[in-house]
Formats: C-alpha cells, sequence, structure tokens
C-alpha cells in the first residue's frame, strides 16, 4: 500500500497538531507518568545491590536514560531543523526549539547523577574523561542554540538560523567528541547498554533499566508536545500583534 | 524592452503581508516614482526588488546582475577617502572611472578628504555617485534625497536623466518632487487585506 | 574580491581595531598567566602551549564581531549582497582579511611570547606551524558566528557564546601538536587532523556563513 505523504506532512500542519496533541497529550503523559514510576520502582527496590557498588548503582535508571535522552534530542532537533530547511515546517522549528531546553535538562541530570555517581565509584565528582568533557561540550552547544533563539526577534529568521547552527554544530559536536577521545582516554566504564549483548549488565539490571529508558522517551515526548502546544499559541499571539501593527500602520 | 518588471507581487515584512497584488514595469529610459505614507512598505519593496528578500507571493521579473541598490545607509567608510570609498565599489562592479562620477556630484574638490570627515548631505552624494560607477542599468533607490539640500537634489535628478537617457531605468520611493512625475505609482491602494486568511502556515497560526 | 580584501585591510589598519588590539590582547593575556599560577619556570613551560593556543582563541574572537557587524551598520552588507561578487566568496575574503589581520599576527608574534612563558625550545616549531595551520580555521568559524548575530544588538557576548563551543577541536588539536613536540613525540595524526579541520572548515562554512547572512538581512 502506497503512504500518502503529504497527508503525513498534514499532520504538522499547526491547527492540525494543535487538534491531536490535545486528545493525544494527556493518554501520552499518564502512559509516560505510569512507565517511568514503574521502571524506577522497580529499579530502585526489586533489584539486588550490585556486589562491588552496593546501592550506589540504582543511580544508574536514572543516569543512563538521562544521558541517552541528551544525545537523542540533539539528534531529533537536527532531523527536526532539516525538515524546517526543506520542508519549511513551521511546528518543526518550534519541536526543535521545544526540544532544546529538555535537552539540555536532560544533558544537566546526565552530569549531576553522574558526579554524584563518580564520587563513590571513583573518588571525584569530576574528572576531564572524555565522556564527561562530551557532556559538557554538548551543554555548551545547547545553551548557545538556546541563547541564538532566544536573542532573534523574527520566529522565522529565528528558525533559520538555529537550524544553520544545529547543523553546524552537530558536525563540530562529533568532531569534539573524536578530538576528546584521542586527547584523554579516560576512566568512564564503556556505554553501559549497547547491541553488544556481551558487554552488556546482567539480565536483572537490563530489565527494569529499559522500562526506564521507555518512561524517560515518553517523558520526553508528553514534554516537547506541550512545549510546542505553547510555543504554537506564543507564535499566534505574535502573528496577531503583528496584524495589528500592520494594520495600524 | 522591460527591464523590471513584477506580476502579481505580494511583500512580506515579519512574515506578515504589506502590500499584494502589485503589478507594473519598468522600461528601459523610464523612471517609476513610489510614492506612499511611512511604513506603507516601500522599503520592503524595494529590497524585493533588489533581490534582498525573496517575494512572499507572486513575481518578480528580473536580471539580479541589472541592479544597483542604494538605500538609508550609504556604506561609506569613515576611514577611507572619498576617492577611495567610490575606487572600492567601482572595482567591486568591474573597474569604471570614477572621475565622471565625482565630478559630477560636486565631490572633486573633496576627493581625498576622509569619508568620516563629511556632512550628512555630502556623504549621500557620495552614496548616489556609487550607482554611476555601478554601471547597472536599473537603479532602485529608496529615499535618495535625504538630507540633501536643493542644489544636490537638482545634480541628484540630472544624474537620473542621464542615466535614463542612456537607456537606463530607475524605481524610486520619495516624497518630493524630482521632475519625473510621469509615472508615479502609488502603493496605498495595494496594501494588504488583513480579513482574509492565506493558505500559508504562517496564517494558519492564527 | 582582491580589492574587498585590501578594503578590510586597509580599515582594519585605519581603524587600529583588527590589528593591535588583538596582539594587544595576547600579550595581556601570556602576561597575566604567571600573575595567576606563581613564577616557578617548570610550571610555566609545562601550561606554555595550551596558555598561547587558548589566547590565540580569545585573542581571535576579541575582532570577529567586526567582521560583518561594521559593514551591516554602514549598510555596506546589502551593497556587497546586491554586488556582482557572489556572497560566498564575500564572506570567504573577509574571513581571509580577518586571518590576515589579526591570526596572521598571532602567529608571528607567538615564539616571542613562548619564550615569556619558558615554551620548550623543541616546541617553538610546533607552536608556529599549528597556529600557521588552526588560526585559518578560528577566522571562517568565527565568521560564521558574526553572520549569524549580524543583525543582533548585542551580539558580541552571544557571538562567543556560539563560537567557543566549535573552537574546541581545533584547540585540543592545536595544543596536542605542541605538547607532543615539546616532548619529542610523533606529531602527524593531530597536525593532520587539525589540517583536515581547517581546509573543511575553509571549504563549507563559508556557504552556511553566507545563507546566515541572506536570512539575517531579509
Amino acid at each position: 500500500m502506497a503512504i500518502n505523504w503529504n497527508a503525513f506532512w498534514e499532520w504538522a500542519n499547526p491547527r492540525k497538531f494543535m487538534w491531536w496533541t490535545d486528545r493525544a497529550l494527556p493518554v501520552i503523559a499518564i502512559l509516560a507518568a505510569v512507565i517511568f514510576v514503574i521502571g524506577l520502582v522497580w529499579g530502585f527496590f526489586l533489584t539486588p545491590d550490585d556486589y562491588r557498588q552496593g546501592a550506589t548503582v540504582k543511580i544508574f535508571y536514572i543516569h543512563v536514560p538521562s544521558a541517552m535522552m541528551a544525545i537523542n534530542i540533539w539528534a531529533m532537533m537536527l532531523v527536526a531543523s532539516l525538515i524546517w530547511i526543506v520542508r519549511r515546517h513551521h511546528v518543526s522549528a518550534l519541536a526543535a526549539k521545544s526540544a532544546a531546553a529538555i535537552g539540555m535538562t536532560m544533558t544537566l541530570i546526565a552530569l549531576i547523577t553522574g558526579a554524584v555517581w563518580g564520587k563513590p565509584m571513583w573518588g571525584t565528582y569530576w574528572e576531564w574523561d572524555p565522556r564527561l568533557t562530551s557532556f559538557l561540550i554538548l551543554l555548551l552547544f545547547y545553551i548557545g542554540y538556546m541563547a541564538l533563539w532566544e536573542a532573534i526577534e523574527d520566529p522565522d529568521t529565528a528558525a533559520d538560523l538555529t537550524s544553520a547552527l544545529c547543523l553546524v554544530g552537530s558536525v563540530f559536536a562529533l568532531l569534539s567528541r573524536y578530538a576528546v577521545l584521542f586527547w584523554n582516554q579516560g576512566l568512564h566504564q564503556g556505554a553501559s547498554l549497547s547491541l553488544d549483548a556481551e558487554e552488556n549488565v546482567a539480565d536483572v539490571y537490563w530489565y527494569p533499566a529499559l522500562v526506564a529508558i521507555a518512561g524517560f522517551v515518553l517523558l520526553f515526548v508528553a514534554l516537547v508536545l506541550l512545549r510546542t502546544r505553547t510555543e504554537i499559541r506564543a507564535r499566534r499571539l505574535h502573528a496577531l500583534e503583528m496584524r495589528e501593527r500592520v494594520k495600524n500602520a | 524592452m522591460s527591464l523590471i518588471s513584477v506580476k502579481d507581487l505580494t511583500v512580506s515584512r515579519g512574515g506578515m503581508p504589506v502590500l499584494e497584488g502589485l503589478e507594473f514595469s519598468v522600461s528601459s529610459g523610464e523612471v517609476l516614482v513610489l510614492r506612499g505614507p511611512n511604513g506603507s512598505g516601500k522599503t520592503t519593496l524595494l529590497r524585493t526588488l533588489a533581490g534582498l528578500q525573496p517575494p512572499y507571493a507572486g513575481v518578480v521579473s528580473v536580471d539580479p546582475d541589472t541592479v544597483a541598490y542604494a538605500a538609508h545607509a550609504d556604506g561609506v567608510k569613515a576611514t577611507l577617502s572619498v576617492a577611495e570609498n567610490l575606487a572600492f565599489w567601482a572595482g567591486v562592479y568591474g573597474g569604471q572611472e570614477i572621475a565622471e562620477a565625482l565630478l559630477h556630484f560636486n565631490l572633486d574638490a573633496l576627493r581625498d578628504r576622509p569619508a568620516g570627515n563629511l556632512s550628512a548631505g555630502q556623504k549621500r552624494r557620495l552614496g548616489l555617485a556609487r550607482l554611476m560607477v555601478t554601471g547597472r542599468p536599473v537603479w532602485v533607490l529608496d529615499e535618495p534625497t535625504v538630507s540633501l539640500d536643493a542644489a544636490s537634489v537638482a545634480l541628484f535628478a540630472s544624474a537620473v536623466k542621464a542615466h535614463v537617457a542612456a537607456g537606463g531605468a530607475a524605481v524610486i520611493a520619495t516624497h518630493i518632487d524630482l521632475g519625473f512625475e510621469e509615472r508615479v505609482f502609488d502603493v496605498g491602494p495595494y496594501k494588504a487585506r488583513m480579513d482574509v486568511v492565506r493558505d500559508d502556515f504562517d496564517e494558519a497560526f492564527l | 574580491m582582491i580589492r574587498l580584501l585590501w578594503r578590510d585591510i586597509t580599515l582594519a589598519f585605519r581603524s587600529g581595531g583588527g590589528f593591535g588590539l588583538g596582539l594587544g590582547f595576547f600579550l595581556i593575556l601570556v602576561t597575566l598567566v604567571p600573575f595567576g599560577v606563581g613564577p616557578e619556570g617548570d610550571m610555566l613551560s609545562a601550561i606554555a602551549p595550551g596558555i598561547l593556543w587558548v589566547g590565540a582563541l580569545l585573542a581571535c574572537l576579541l575582532s570577529l564581531d567586526r567582521i560583518f557587524a561594521l559593514d551591516f551598520e554602514d549598510g555596506s552588507l546589502d551593497l556587497l549582497t546586491t554586488a556582482p561578487i557572489p556572497l560566498e566568496g564575500v564572506v570567504a575574503v573577509k574571513a581571509l582579511a580577518h586571518w590576515i589581520t589579526t591570526g596572521l599576527p598571532l602567529v608571528i608574534a607567538a615564539p616571542a611570547l613562548g619564550f615569556l612563558l619558558h615554551l620548550e625550545s623543541t616546541a617553538y616549531r610546533w607552536m608556529i606551524v599549528t597556529l600557521l595551520i588552526g588560526t585559518p580555521a578560528l577566522s571562517f568559524i568565527g565568521s560564521f558566528g558574526a553572520a549569524l548575530t549580524v543583525g543582533l544588538k548585542r551580539g558580541g557576548l552571544l557571538m562567543s557564546l556560539l563560537v567557543l563551543p566549535l573552537y574546541i577541536p581545533t584547540l585540543i588539536f592545536g595544543a596536542e601538536v605542541v605538547r607532543r613536540g615539546a616532548g619529542g613525540f610523533l606529531v602527524g595524526t593531530p597536525l593532520a587532523m587539525q589540517a583536515g579541520i581547517t581546509l573543511g572548515a575553509v571549504a563549507l562554512l563559508p556557504f552556511a556563513s553566507a545563507a546566515a547572512i541572506r536570512v539575517a538581512l531579509r
């Protein structure tokens, strides 16, 4: 069956977006809350303590999902920016704008939980380890991106320029990642979850972690929809103001 | 031969249309004078003609390599001398002689003066002299006579006359009478209507 | 294009903004560091490559907002956009002029300042080489940041915020080359990486900058 792509893009029309998110948002939000709580309760109270790390290992259920989200939200912003550049869907640009603040928060959570976890594990809150440093750099990119959005008055100009920054920034973020690896080999353990099953943590930790990740993803979706709705309303206000200004001129 | 023509053109400022349904064309040897109150969208229209911003809707048919644009700001560098400023622009546009332009706008005596020392009117004359060294046929001018005295306005008018007599054309937004009022285009009636919803994403926010 | 290059260089010289200012800043920064970390030669010699690179980077940043902001204010940028030169060319030439008036003097001054910081004698060669290879990237990356903030009233601080993270790879590889050079190790890999970044930035970023300027002028 051929997919009607034009119909797909219609969901990005602001009015239609407002219509369907109005109905979908409560469902997603409740689902996010339930799964989030299940994941964390399961992870915190129903898993054994690690023989080496003790109870500190439990911070893993916040640290790992937030770190994953921090990176994936930037990737989502990149895709949304590309959609804005190519197809000029306003909602896409506004979704990227909405996602940035959430991404920055996730990066901060990952950094802070990492520091809290790092103290008992490595004996230090902060180390210039490649992985930690990369997240710090990612935080700088998020801050710059958000600052540029705030600084530009005209919404379309802001969308264009932040998209350009997101594209160029992505390239340099990747470059920085490799430069940082080159610069210092580091003491952070390998990725906690990878497709290569041998390196993964044991199943008893792995399943609640998956639930926690699903909870974080749903939380992000709910938040980004909510924030995009706010942005659309702000944009509507802006359009009305512009109209008044033109009328009175 | 039409050097510049627009068809059903809508121009926008900050995402909102300000003028719509514009239709006109300017041929070689013609001057089109734009009239309209402040804030009516003349500058927006001229910037669209010069290719600095895309039309909101409709068509602008003009070869961008034929347009010389001049706006409120003259692009004059304070630390360069009058001749250096002009020679730079002449060089950018392919090396025309600057002597004639300097003479025409009475700038010859000032040629070695740093442009920072010029009065507002003299600076303006330098900005207009730049048009003569571009060698481009279509002049798109936004309020060219601001801060010019009567004698300088006459100089400017004669420069435009000589330009169109040589086969050029000009679109000028101005409030004063320059002596080519045979073609006046009042933008007033083209003010974009606000009560229609356009089939556009920006409007879909309303 | 040559004319534009000459004009920008002349302007930088006459207004005294780009040329002397960046160098003076570099000198002051290098003078301040020993006051902060103490006068021990060993310590200074260990941190000299990093200080020189960070100093060069900040000195470069200082004059970046002049690349487009001045031309934007006096209307030249509008006129250059409608001129026969492609805007990408204008951007590239202006970045090149920025490098000649800011980056190149830093390269020349760096050995003298390295002397102040007890830079290892083996490292001088690599200090000059990496700065020579790396500073063009700083100018071209910076021109992108300047283009993004060109229409903004207080764009200077924002531009620093946008540009500095983009400088990280260049800084890491640049300082790494000097550190390795000082220790007598092989410098091929970081040097090649840095050259790659510079070539990529010079080749591609003018397109992004030109697009950003077109949007900002709209």
